[in-house]
């Protein structure tokens, strides 16, 4: 177990970003790489983010190119674990980090206190460690409960 | 200054017609809004479609009053900087969302100190009024519960 694992951690732009910008401590020690939808956001985690095209499932080009993005970031970054908040971006990265064998964790946004995302059911397939917010969302099967951000 | 924000996605031009409508009411008060990709030109207050990062921090920090859709990324960032926040929750029956996650945020979060609730753009001139004679504001820790952080690094590493 060594603590210089490479993490890649994930989240479009707006509540996703907050949400994973509130585990910030998680990442101290760790060599960490952060994918997100706006260069701007480097000034909050005092180094360059990786930027990729923000895309919804209802943008099918826009979402052809940020899969190929992610997947290309994936390749270069070659992380050992892949950590996302949502939504479309992180899901792309939980595959791709999936296929070349890192740890997967998706984290369903906060927001979603009464269902799952669709992003966030989707990724069940790819995650090791597949989280809700809401304890009365966890089963038994999943998705589980650890905590929340707030 | 009074800040008001859709988020980074949607418009939702009924609650920038409110803000709007109440801002015509009170030329005096200074109201700046982000409104999303929209054809809504406000009238009676200053606007922009979208902002960036750093433009949006400063805006959260210098408010005395933040009105937001229900959120997250609005919640969060006007608890972090305690600023007194009125949320309006996007409905799908309207075409605002997708669906109507943003009514159990605000049924959720709406009795935390500092942030209230309009259930409807009727309430929004009222509840304005109110919040700026006396609002409490908001707070929360720093980052995510410690305990969090701790099960998902034990999980993780």
């Amino acid at each position: 177990m060594s603590i210089e694992r490479k993490v890649l951690a994930v989240a479009s732009g707006g509540g996703h970003w907050v949400q994973l910008m509130r585990l910030k401590p998680l990442f101290e020690g760790m060599k960490v790489e952060f994918l997100t939808t706006d260069a701007a956001y480097s000034a909050e985690v005092g180094k360059p983010v990786l930027v990729v095209r923000d895309a919804n499932m209802w943008d099918k080009a826009g979402l052809a190119v940020m899969f190929l993005q992610v997947a290309l970031t994936v390749i270069k970054v070659r992380p050992d674990v892949v950590i996302t908040t949502g939504a479309a971006p992180g899901f792309a990265a939980l595959l791709f980090g999936r296929l070349i064998g890192a740890k997967t964790v998706w984290i369903d946004s906060i927001a979603n206190s009464e269902m799952l995302s669709s992003s966030g059911s989707h990724a069940r397939r790819f995650a090791d460690l597949w989280l809700t917010q809401w304890e009365h969302l966890a089963t038994p099967q999943g998705p589980y409960f650890m905590g929340s951000v707030l | 200054m009074i800040f008001v924000t859709v988020g980074t996605q949607l418009p939702f031009d009924r609650l920038i017609q409110a803000v709007d409508g109440w801002a015509g009411d009170n030329p005096g008060a200074e109201v700046f809004a982000q409104i999303g990709p929209t054809e809504l030109r406000p009238r009676h207050l200053e606007s922009v479609a979208f902002l960036k990062p750093d433009q949006a921090d400063r805006l959260f920090r210098t408010a005395t009053l933040v009105i937001s859709h229900a959120g997250m990324g609005s919640i969060i960032t006007s608890l972090k900087y305690r600023k007194p926040l009125l949320i309006v929750p996007r409905m799908a029956s309207l075409g605002e969302h997708r669906n109507d996650h943003q009514l159990a945020t605000a049924k959720w979060l709406g009795s935390r100190s500092g942030i209230s609730v309009a259930w409807s753009e009727e309430e929004v001139p009222a509840l304005i009024d109110g919040l700026l004679h006396s609002s409490q504001a908001g707070e929360i820790s720093d980052y995510a519960d410690p305990q969090f952080i701790a099960r998902l690094r034990n999980a993780i590493f």
